[in-house]
């Protein structure tokens, strides 16, 4: 009875380019079982959980997407970044702009158009993909300091790169409404999107956790956990890959990375360029939960930093560590809202506790079921059946 | 003519608040290579100390003649050194080995409690408070029709006084000389017989007291005191941050030289060309140093060891 | 076999991952399901109908905005205090449930809809901010339940839907109230802006009053931007010293505003300031010392108006907070008390009924002035401009809204009057849209000793008397009152 760590090794070592390809074939199991989860979530999971806890369930969904991004780059590769909203702010905005704008002009309304994938629902999962690029446009740019600059240092520019992008949005003009659009274009739109109120036109064009309801909505908890699956996979095969490997010998000791002849700006810039590009596509489900509701404020430096509490919490570097941690991360501020008050307080004691008591995180850098606990239960009850 | 000399004078008082926040985090990370982002909590505490000890005594209208803003300074420093050698007790002392992304989620933990207690109505409250009248404002002169008062002649002598017994406490004293083996190689100075934890415990008093300081100092310019979790405690701290790290984290003149030019960035940047974009400026000049100079224009470049 | 080996190896972890996402979704339904049985049903149309009425609010209890969400609540709590004392609604008791928002849009969202969801409220209060009021109002309006907002001015609130209310003016309004007094009365030409480019508050202010006091032939001398909070706006005062305006307009908060009036006076520049609501609370004028002499900003009500409802809520809300009731606080007790009017004459407390409730408030005595809901869902009443003298707000005229003329409302004041069931001073509060609450904010010369009197409405025949025509279309200002005309004895009663 080999170890799963024996058999990993295992294989690892007699990959082949054959093997390599059934890799890939390989890849579209997993993923056509997180889109079951999805479905599953959606359709019978949601509705018995009504509106309130679907809600969560789905701002948890974006949370996992969100801080299992942040975790590419901070977890893996160990460039600390507190500018994780700044990403997840473009790419809301460009994705609200191609929804909202986009919807005005070909449909010449914002509402959602066609039913459950239909061809709004087409617009939306392209307006994600647009998100997703800008920030990771934006994310090459703050990726190249990277090959600069280190630790503390980094952290600070990206931190200005957050509140720069969060005032340059605050600075823009109102929405303009679906009658006065005419034949201004997206890109001459772009810059209205509503300044300091926000970007929230008032037809309820949303990702609803629940669309059974109004029948208005795009079926948000599906598209978060598909999107979710997504992300966790990429997640998973890179920290498996020999890229994947690369960045956590950059995080583990960059100078001897770079002397075992690892190419370091490469591994930290396509870091930084992919963890934006999940951030932006987490920022554009962010901005159609309701309504396409984004505020500048939502996404400043405070989302930034319960971001990486996100990770730190879950273990740098553990995909289910961060899974779990964004889960309970989301729920506990809800369960806690009961205190009015005295919610932050607690909060923030509970942060201060847990990271005294247990600062490799909760996981550290294993996953969930790498935990010795399961092989001494596992053994226990051989034991006991024996 | 007016506009520049305008400019000058409230550069120079804000600037001198954001020096001595900036020193007490340059301080910090000299001696413990973090980023302390409770510090401007405990300039927050500073402040809101200033408006409740010169409320306790009364002086929070009428002004206390010669006496108010010593006594109120002194009070408002001791409180927050003793804060701030207890956070570091009990927050940070226990994380002393772990990553330096531990201390900091801590640090962020401790600021967070700090701004949501002082927010609680039976400490500071959720409301804004008029600032003390600490000292009466007389003009001093005026030059080109720009008014100078004693509060701003005051704020920049008290600001350059504390800059100077600070010079004086790390560079020529045996406890400076401590610090500053501790912050070169703390394994070695515990080796060479210095108590180091005493050692950061007295920086982190020292930081704070500074930090208490700049509160004081900002009542008596700015008449509003905001509250405790108001976000520009928040964005006050982080310019004076990015004035120490401008100034090369760790160097204690770079702090004050990297305040003044920030706070001088930001108020001739909303003179002549945006008052939009002040922020902006700010970090986008922060962005520019770090690329062209990674450790701050007077820091030392760090050679990493393998 | 390698290849399956390798899909097999893809599935163990993916149901790792499962197993997790499980675990997750175990711990949110187990919440679920012991939190209510009904939460399944989803929509908010299943209140009991026994029992409490639940009443909602949401609000900024922590964070940025938590003053103003703070005071707000405080208003509401009284409210409901005084309705449970009084018998509450309907003889049931209203319970208050109020959630924070920790000052975030999105977090709005979700506290809406678990208010509604969840909690199974009747009825929605809140927000301040109209950023997170937006995002709350989308919530209440689709799952069909009444929201209330005491303090969002910002237009697109109630352009949500028919369920979102308001029982404060809007930005348009009070920007044109600013305007039209700085025209018509003070006769300047050449007005400053300062805003707060961060507030929506007050960028909407800012904008409407321009555009607004442009069509009224002034011109814009200075528009100047400052980001919240920061307390150095030197610059920018210079800029509009050398452009050389009359008056400054500041549509900001009093934390602000006291602050740059003082740097303002140092720098030498005397102009008056003017400001709106948002000015409104008891430490602007600490904040700001004698630099704001002279200054006027327009507001709801004043704490220091004669008439006996704001008396009596000034007292109790002094006696329960220790503190005295800023503008946010009034406007969350009049939101609350015209919610439970609503309730009162609505035939069942069911979303459609009560909205529609709701919507035909009309004259409503509110302690910030009488509340009519419009067709738009806003509130309908005239803003007061009070001057500061001698560290006092003064009042110093009131401006009605467009096409509202105050002879109408003297009417329709004395009409309901009489109807009003508390007495003598729901009376003079109907009664003060003709002017009454005109006079006696406080120090006000001969006004002050006008004694117990609210010196409120002199009746139909004085209303008519001084409106300047009905139909303008345009707002009607109107004269103070003089002492003679008053009628001291009707309010005393």
């Amino acid at each position: 009875m080999r170890t799963l760590a024996e058999r990993v090794a295992a294989a690892a070592a007699e990959r082949t380019v054959g093997q390599r390809l059934g890799a890939a074939f390989g890849a579209a199991w997993p993923l056509a079982i997180g889109i079951a989860i999805a479905v599953v979530l959606q359709t019978a999971v949601a509705p018995a959980l009504g509106d309130y806890h679907a809600r969560v369930l789905l701002d948890a969904g974006i949370a996992i997407l969100v801080a299992s991004s942040l975790n590419i780059v901070n977890g893996f590769a160990g460039q600390f970044s507190i500018g994780h909203a700044g990403f997840m702010l473009l790419g809301g905005y460009a994705a609200a702009v191609v929804t909202y704008y986009g919807s005005i002009k070909l449909w010449g309304s914002p509402l959602v158009h066609g039913g459950f994938l239909g061809s709004g629902d087409w617009l939306f999962l392209g307006a994600c993909v647009i998100g997703g690029l800008v920030a990771a446009v934006a994310g090459l740019v703050v990726g190249l300091p990277s090959l600069r600059l280190r630790g503390d240092y980094l952290a600070i520019v990206t931190l200005g790169f957050g509140e720069i992008c969060r005032v340059v949005v605050q600075l823009s003009a109102d929405v303009v409404p679906a009658a006065e659009v005419g034949d201004r274009s997206i890109v001459e739109l772009a810059n209205n999107v509503g300044g300091a109120l926000g970007f929230s036109p008032p037809p309820p064009t949303y990702v609803s956790p629940t669309p059974w309801l109004g029948g208005t909505g795009h079926a948000g908890i599906f598209f978060v956990f598909a999107l979710v699956a997504v992300v966790l996979i990429v997640a998973h095969r890179l920290k498996r890959s020999s890229g994947g490997r690369a960045l956590l010998a950059v995080r583990e000791n960059e100078i001897a990375a770079e002397a075992m002849g690892i190419d370091t700006s490469r591994a930290k810039v396509v870091a930084f360029v992919l963890a934006a590009f999940f951030a932006g596509i987490g920022g554009a489900l962010y901005a159609h939960e309701f309504g396409v509701t984004l505020g500048p404020k939502d996404l400043g430096f405070q989302k930034s930093i319960d971001l990486v509490i996100i990770v730190v919490l879950g273990g740098m570097g553990s995909i289910s560590g961060v899974v779990l941690s964004a889960t309970i991360l989301t729920i506990l501020p809800e369960l806690f809202r009961e205190f009015a008050q005295y919610r932050m307080p607690i909060y923030a004691l509970a942060l201060i506790v847990v990271m005294i008591l247990r600062p490799q995180g909760l996981l550290g850098v294993k996953e969930l079921w790498e935990l010795s606990i399961w092989g001494r239960l596992w053994r226990r009850l051989r034991g006991r059946s024996a | 003519m007016t506009t520049l000399l305008q400019t000058l004078v409230s550069a120079l008082s804000l600037g001198s608040v954001y020096a001595l926040i900036a020193l007490g985090y340059t301080l910090v990370y000299g001696v413990l290579r973090f980023i302390n982002f409770a510090h401007s909590d405990v300039f927050t505490l500073g402040a809101w100390s200033a408006v409740s000890v010169a409320g306790a005594i009364g002086w929070s209208v009428t002004g206390g003649g010669h006496f108010a803003l010593p006594v109120v300074l002194a009070a408002s420093m001791a409180i927050c050194a003793v804060v701030g050698v207890t956070i570091e007790a009990l927050a940070y002392r226990p994380l002393r080995r772990a990553p330096r992304l531990n201390v900091l989620i801590t640090a962020i933990g401790v600021s967070l409690l700090m701004q949501n207690v002082g927010q609680l109505r039976w400490a500071f409250g959720p409301t804004p408070t008029a600032s003390p009248r600490l000292m009466t404002d007389h003009t001093v002169t005026t030059l080109a029709g720009v008014r100078i008062g004693t509060v701003d002649v005051a704020i920049v002598e008290l600001a350059v006084m504390l800059m100077l017994c600070l010079e004086v406490l790390v560079y020529r004293t045996r406890l400076g000389r401590a610090m500053r083996a501790v912050s070169f190689d703390e394994r070695t100075a515990s080796l060479m017989g210095i108590n180091v934890n005493r050692v950061v415990s007295i920086t982190f008093a020292i930081g704070s007291a500074l930090a208490a300081a700049a509160g004081v100092i900002y009542t008596m310019k700015y008449p509003t005191v905001g509250q405790p979790a108001d976000a520009t405690w928040i964005l006050l701290g982080l310019k004076a941050f990015i004035a120490a790290v401008v100034g090369g984290i760790g160097n204690v003149r770079g702090a004050v030289a990297g305040a003044m030019m920030i706070a001088g960035l930001e108020k001739f940047g909303a003179a002549y060309v945006s008052s939009r974009m002040e922020n902006v400026y700010v970090f986008a000049v922060l962005i520019l140093v770090l690329l062209l100079r990674p450790s701050g224009l007077f820091g030392r470049a760090v050679v990493e060891k393998v | 076999m390698s290849r399956t080996a390798v899909n097999l190896r893809g599935w163990g972890r993916r149901a790792g991952l499962v197993g997790l996402l499980a675990v997750a979704l175990g711990a949110t339904a187990c919440k679920g399901m012991s939190g209510e049985k009904e939460g399944a049903a989803g929509s908010g149309g299943a209140a009991p109908s026994t029992g409490p009425i639940k009443v909602g609010h949401y609000a900024s209890l922590t964070g940025n905005e938590a003053t103003f969400g703070v005071s707000t609540d405080n208003g509401i709590r009284l409210a409901v205090e005084e309705r449970n004392a009084a018998g509450g609604v309907k003889g049931r008791k209203i319970e208050l449930k109020t959630l924070d928002t920790a000052s975030q849009a999105a977090q709005g969202g979700t506290v809406v809809t678990r208010l509604i969801s969840q909690d199974k409220v009747v009825a929605v209060l809140g927000e301040v901010a109209s950023s997170i009021s937006l995002a709350g109002g989308q919530v209440a309006q689709q799952l069909g339940v009444p929201m209330i907002s005491p303090s969002s001015t910002n237009l697109k609130v109630t352009a949500i839907g028919d369920k979102i209310f308001r029982v404060c003016f809007t930005d348009d309004f009070q920007a044109y109230v600013i305007a039209k007094f700085l025209r018509d009365d003070l006769k300047l030409d050449r007005v400053a802006i300062l805003h707060d480019q961060q507030q929506a508050y007050s960028k909407g202010l800012a904008d409407d009053f321009r555009k607004i006091f442009v069509e009224l032939g002034g011109t814009i001398a200075g528009d100047q931007t400052y980001t919240g909070g920061n307390p150095d706006v030197s610059a920018q005062l210079q800029t509009i010293k050398s452009a050389g305006a009359q008056a400054v307009f500041l549509p900001g908060y009093y934390t602000d505003a006291g602050n740059y009036m003082q740097q303002a006076k140092k720098m030498g520049l005397t102009v008056p300031f003017l400001g709106g609501d948002g000015w409104d609370s008891a430490e602007l004028i600490k904040i700001a010392g004698d630099a704001i002499e002279g200054s006027y900003y327009s507001n709801h009500y004043s704490h220091q108006d004669e008439r006996p409802e704001v008396q009596k809520f000034v007292a109790t809300y002094k006696a329960k907070f220790g503190a005295v009731p800023d503008g946010l606080a009034a406007l969350g007790y009049d939101a609350a008390r015209v919610l439970f009017d609503a309730m009162e004459r609505a035939p069942s407390l069911g979303g459609a009924d009560l909205a529609a409730a709701i919507a035909a408030t009309k004259d409503f005595p509110g302690v910030t002035g009488a509340i009519t809901i419009d067709g738009n869902r806003n509130a309908q009443k005239k803003a007061v401009i009070l001057q500061v003298k001698d560290g006092v707000p003064t009042y110093v005229t009131s401006i009605w809204p467009k096409g509202m003329a105050p002879a109408d409302d003297a009417a329709a004041g004395s009409g309901d009057g009489s109807a009003a069931a508390a007495g003598s001073a729901d009376g003079s509060a109907a009664a003060a849209p003709a002017d009454g609450s005109a006079a006696p904010l406080g120090l006000q010369g001969g006004l002050g000793g006008g004694g117990d009197g609210t010196g409120a409405g002199d009746g139909e025949g004085g209303g008519m008397g001084r409106g300047k025509g009905t139909g303008m279309g345009k707002a009607d200002r109107k004269a103070e009152p003089l002492p003679t005309k008053m009628d001291p004895d009707d309010g005393g009663e």
